[in-house]
């Protein structure tokens, strides 16, 4: 099978703007014939729920959470991109095309980035329109602040709780056709099988994980809003529940898997404490704006940091990168941090933490400006920061003081240590420009699929996914496969295809149920994520990653004979649902290895040891290797398929932030 | 490494919603830098060892801002401290040898469906009622055709922070759900695309927190006291106001 | 009528009731407190007998009395099927207590409070209204006043004793319902409400106060 990534033809900035105007339409009394499943509810999910039931479609949408409001979305912190250009600072969209292309260090494709672009400026609109209370500046017009990876200022804010405030707006849109009964909601139900007829994709089974019992729902149309895979890693910034299930399902049934090995480790989160550890927490990218990263410039250095003088620090950032500094993007940055804590600069009880440091900007930035608005002449310290502070603390005061419930420590009086954590996956379902999958009728959304951030996303720009395609993306392009739908009549859930499919997902649980072995499922989460952490993480060599597939294809034989899991199958049972996901990451955290171990260069967050510049940058090989990884399954292995990458209006560079 | 504390805990199990459930007691050793959570993670790993049935309970972010958590620990949602959710309350806020019980958020509107484990989805139905914009998609003017003042706009903000976790519910004495809602009417109705629909929301949503069996408000203060997310009493003020308006409208 | 309605049937509406029949019970203590005051004019009773003749007699007075018996009737069957009501949203109770950590106690006891309001007026009304408008017993022409019946009654400790828990009770009850009223109502302000709370914490207790100073005082031989 060839894939066609259906990209129109003609000039890249009218692009989006002729295919809407030439797509198939579906009109309105033949909407309420056809129906759409949904699968998860977060950005992606809910605002696409909310928009296809809004055109008049049916739709049915499915989390595992216990309300949709639940997401993962909720725990976006900085900010949204759009080029709104309210700063007057020479953004527009085609610098926010640009910005992105390169960010991903050239590994996304054109055309959909553009339409990315192209779509930001409607999104603010869109959720300030629904309610969503983002930050303004005294005139009452919108604030903005910066991200990395660019030099203006385009990221819209909610305090920290950016996503939050926009996964409420697109949930509050949710819950109205719900209300309408447009929408028909199944919380607390996972996918376990698509369904698949004729090729097509036409349903899925669920699992109600109240009941246990597995449940078979018909769609013309199956969208996975599923989010990213970074639990793979154990210990990530995701949710404890996110999970790739729904999408490897999908890749089961036949979906493509594109670049797989594409991970984003965020390079500010709080370092790990103890074994006991169960997930990470992200610092947001925002405090990178006035936090300066520092180490010192001695090794092992034991001192308290405010005891270290400023001319013994190392703001190893500012020094490699000085047009960027301590906005570079999250993979430069991350990789910046590993390479000090490696040669023994690191610093906290671990070794395994930098400082971010926010006193200079607290005392000469906000200080200085809160004194002159005062009218204090020649402020003392004490005055500069006690008048920073309160600056700082309407900023990011619930960052400052979620790091000190967790730590212990006041980030006004000390530094925040910071490491990097598994925080994003780029990769996910292979889809086309239409956000379909190879499999008809079946589609990605959001953080589920490969599509718009090559090898590394920049900040603020995965809210901006998400809400594009579900608001602005899906609900023109699935005209284009449902228009040819209309005389497909609902199938009855008694075809035997939903009868196979249930009987699949069924034998499976009760294999896991029948093993009752020792383990618990938690163990072998915990192991798996070691091997990806130390094998397939910030930084990757052939021999580990060949030596990680060895080790990840044990640990899932392993599996399959000790695991025990407590509990019945027709019950709320958590820990069975948990087993079916790690069952799932255990052949998921193989295609990774084996995507890496493939892509010999390095390239955004893929940094392959062997492959890098004398100064330790990433060495891309665009030459063997500007393609997407598209791989098929093929039961135990899998089929590498490419999908070629073509700029067209970007000219390509080894990517520079110095 | 922090010496580890040894904990008593008196936990509520219930295997479903129609069965009656009991105290269990478990003893747990825990750091003082482990969440309530991971504590819990710990416990479960015993009981799964031991081939017991691990304690079900809600969680899912534990960055406290899914509010999918909710323990009631000693008679308090989300246990001793303020300001914050189960998930970032630490064991350091517990002392060596303490006896800690622990329950689900207990309210006819909220029923159990496994330990600790609740249904709270008639907070989803609330919002479906009325706690929205009615705006579709595409229809939007420019985000700064209409300006918002500052301090409105933050007013809005501070009362969206709600998490909708229900502690507010659980800590009620009349398991009232005001404060739920009274945040998301003034969200709404503080912002000028939120003012057309003000009355008919405020209604609607009254009416389903209502019929689903939430008690009334006496202005006990026990909710904003427990409120992770900190959202004031004045909201419970404004959503009366907001009521009483469109009341005496007609509405 | 019907746009009244929410005032009996939503959890909102009836606590704007409660607010709405609570303020001007607190007006009618205002004024009640501000009459028994008189006694301590310490002259055998004549201005306060003075005071009572007026409000006994007083065509506008006796009419808002009507007002005020409706009110408290609300306020009273309101609250006890509002408290009731309120005690069924949750079947099975917590194992442990918050106990004050989140809330004060008399906040959580308007109920009782309420309840013991109610027996304390029962007794009262018994003592002095029913006397003072139904019967003859108290008539100028028969010699005797509002204050000879009130140095009988105080005469007697008991009474005083329960009057005594009585205003302990409307104390409490105040200082809750006072700003709590306020709330109901959907007033709440930065600037104003911690005037109202102010005031609120001074009205519940000095009020009490001079109400049972009144029997203590009696009892005691203070005023005569």
């Amino acid at each position: 099978m060839t894939l066609e990534s259906k990209i129109p033809a003609g000039d890249i900035a009218t692009k989006w703007t002729q295919y809407k105007s030439t797509v198939p339409l579906v009109n309105p009394a033949n909407k309420r014939q056809l129906e759409i499943i949904v699968v998860g509810t977060g950005l992606a999910g809910a605002s696409a729920a909310a928009t296809l039931a809004e055109m008049g479609y049916k739709v049915k949408a499915f989390c595992f959470q216990d309300s949709p409001r639940r997401a993962h979305s909720i725990a976006a912190q900085g900010g949204i991109n759009a080029a709104k250009n309210y700063q007057n600072d020479g953004d527009s969209v085609y610098r926010l095309f640009y910005d992105t292309i390169k960010g991903g260090d050239y590994r996304s494709r054109e055309a959909n980035v553009h339409r990315l672009a192209e779509c930001s400026t409607s999104i603010i609109d869109q959720c300030v329109a629904q309610g969503v209370p983002f930050a303004r500046e005294y005139g009452g017009t919108l604030s903005n602040r910066s991200f990395g990876g660019t030099q203006v200022q385009r990221t819209f804010y909610a305090a920290g709780q950016t996503g939050q405030q926009l996964l409420l707006g697109a949930y509050s849109g949710l819950e109205r056709q719900v209300g309408l009964g447009n929408v028909k909601m199944y919380a607390r139900h996972e996918m376990v099988e698509v369904v698949k007829i004729d090729g097509k994709a036409r349903g899925i089974i669920a699992r109600n994980l109240v009941t246990g019992k597995l449940e078979r729902h018909f769609g013309h149309a199956v969208l996975l809003c599923t989010g990213g895979y970074g639990n793979v890693f154990y210990l990530s910034t995701n949710a404890m529940g996110s999970n790739v299930t729904a999408a490897w399902k999908a890749h089961k049934a036949g979906a493509y898997f594109g670049n797989p090995c594409f991970t984003q480790i965020h390079p500010t989160c709080i370092p790990v404490s103890g074994h006991y550890q169960s997930k990470l927490t992200l610092m947001s990218e925002s405090l990178r704006n006035d936090g300066r990263i520092w180490v010192p410039k001695k090794q092992n250095d034991d001192r308290h940091p405010n005891d270290i003088p400023e001319e013994e620090r190392d703001y190893y950032l500012e020094r490699r990168y000085p047009a960027f500094g301590n906005l570079v993007p999250r993979d430069i940055a991350s990789r910046a941090a590993k390479e000090r804590c490696d040669a023994s600069y690191g610093v906290g009880q671990s070794k395994m933490a930098v400082y971010l440091d926010f006193k200079y900007n607290m005392m000469q930035k906000y200080g200085r400006t809160e004194a002159s608005k005062l009218n204090i002449a020649n402020p003392d310290d004490e005055t500069l920061i006690r008048l920073g502070k309160e600056v700082v603390k309407e900023k990011y005061g619930n960052l400052f003081d979620m790091y000190k419930q967790i730590t212990d420590e006041d980030p006004y009086e000390v530094p925040m240590r910071i490491y990097p954590a598994v925080h994003y996956t780029m990769g996910g379902l292979w889809v086309d420009y239409d956000l379909m999958t190879n499999v008809p009728g079946m589609y990605a959304l959001g953080e589920a699929n490969f599509s718009d951030h090559g090898a590394n996303r920049l900040g603020a720009s995965a809210l901006m996914q998400g809400l594009a395609d579900g608001y602005f993306v899906i609900p023109i392009t699935i005209g284009n496969y449902l228009s040819k739908e209309i005389h497909t009549k609902p199938i009855s859930t008694d075809h035997e295809a939903f009868v196979a499919a249930e009987k699949a997902a069924s034998e499976r649980i009760d294999k896991l149920m029948s093993i009752q072995g020792t383990r618990s499922v938690e163990s072998y989460h915990r192991e798996l994520g070691l091997i990806m952490w130390n094998k397939c993480g910030m930084a990757r060599n052939e021999k580990g990653l060949k030596e990680a597939i060895a080790e990840i294809q044990a640990l899932r034989a392993d599996f399959y004979k000790n695991v025990r899991i407590p509990g019945s199958v027709n019950e709320f049972n958590p820990e069975l649902d948990k087993a079916g996901r790690v069952a799932d990451f255990l052949e998921l955290g193989e295609l990774m290895c084996v995507d890496a171990l493939q892509r010999n260069e390095s390239c955004g967050g893929h940094f392959r040891e062997e492959y890098q510049t004398e100064e330790g940058e990433a060495l891309r090989d665009d030459e063997n290797y500007m393609y997407v990884s598209a791989w098929e399954n093929k039961g135990d292995t899998w089929e590498l398929h490419k999908d070629e990458l073509k700029y067209e209006n970007i000219k390509i560079q080894q990517r520079s932030y110095k | 490494m922090s010496k580890l504390m040894k904990l008593n805990l008196k936990v509520w199990r219930q295997k479903n919603a129609d069965n009656a459930g009991k105290f269990e007691e478990y003893k747990v050793d825990a750091s003082p830098d482990m969440s309530f959570l991971e504590m819990f993670d710990v416990l479960n790993e015993q009981l799964i060892e031991t081939g017991k049935e691990p304690v079900a309970f809600d969680h899912d972010c534990r960055e406290g801002i899914c509010g999918m958590c909710s323990m009631v620990i000693d008679g308090r949602p989300h246990g001793p401290k303020q300001g914050v959710t189960t998930c970032q309350l630490h064991m350091r806020s517990f002392n060596d040898g303490d006896t800690i019980t622990v329950e689900p958020w207990r309210a006819n509107g909220f029923p159990v469906i496994k330990d600790l484990t609740v249904n709270r989805s008639a907070f989803d139905r609330i919002i479906a009622a009325g706690g929205f914009i009615s705006t579709n998609a595409g229809n939007a003017v420019d985000a700064n055709s209409v300006l918002i003042p500052k301090d409105v706009a933050d007013e809005a903000f501070e009362a969206a922070t709600c998490i909708g976790c229900g502690a507010c519910v659980s800590a009620c004495k009349n398991a009232s759900a005001m404060l739920f809602v009274g945040a998301k009417v003034t969200q709404l109705s503080k912002l000028p695309q939120g003012k057309p629909e003000r009355e008919t929301r405020v209604v609607a949503m009254v009416n389903q927190m209502d019929a689903e069996g939430f008690g009334a408000c006496t202005n006990t203060g026990a909710c904003a006291a427990e409120c992770p997310k900190q959202i004031p009493l004045s909201v419970i003020a404004n959503l009366n106001r907001e009521y009483i308006g469109a009341k005496m409208n007609g509405k | 009528m019907k746009l009244l309605s929410f005032l009996f049937t939503s959890s909102i509406g009836r606590k704007v009731l409660m607010a709405v029949t609570g303020l001007s019970l607190v007006a009618f203590l205002l004024v009640h407190a501000g009459i028994n005051a008189c006694i301590f004019f310490n002259d055998s009773g004549k201005t306060f007998n003075h005071a009572a003749e007026f409000m006994a007699h007083n065509w506008l007075i006796r009419s808002a009395e009507i007002g005020l018996f409706l009110g408290l009737l609300l306020h009273i069957v309101q609250g006890l099927s509002l408290t009731a009501s309120n005690n069924q949203k949750r079947n099975n109770k917590y194992g442990a207590s918050a106990g004050n950590a989140n809330s004060k106690w008399y906040s959580r006891s308007m109920g009782i409070l309420g309840s013991l309001l109610l027996i304390f007026l029962v007794m009262h009304l018994k003592h002095f209204w029913v006397v003072s408008r139904f019967t003859d017993a108290i008539q100028e022409t028969a010699g005797s006043t509002l204050f000879d019946e009130m140095v009988v009654v105080f005469t007697d400790p008991l009474p005083v004793f329960v009057y005594v828990i009585g205003c302990i009770s409307l104390a409490y009850h105040l200082l809750h319902g006072f700003q709590s009223a306020f709330q109901s109502l959907g007033i709440n302000h930065p600037a104003y409400s911690p005037i109202i709370q102010s005031i609120g914490v001074g009205f519940s207790i000095i009020v009490p106060l001079v109400f049972a100073a009144m029997p203590i005082a009696m009892h005691l031989g203070w005023i005569q």
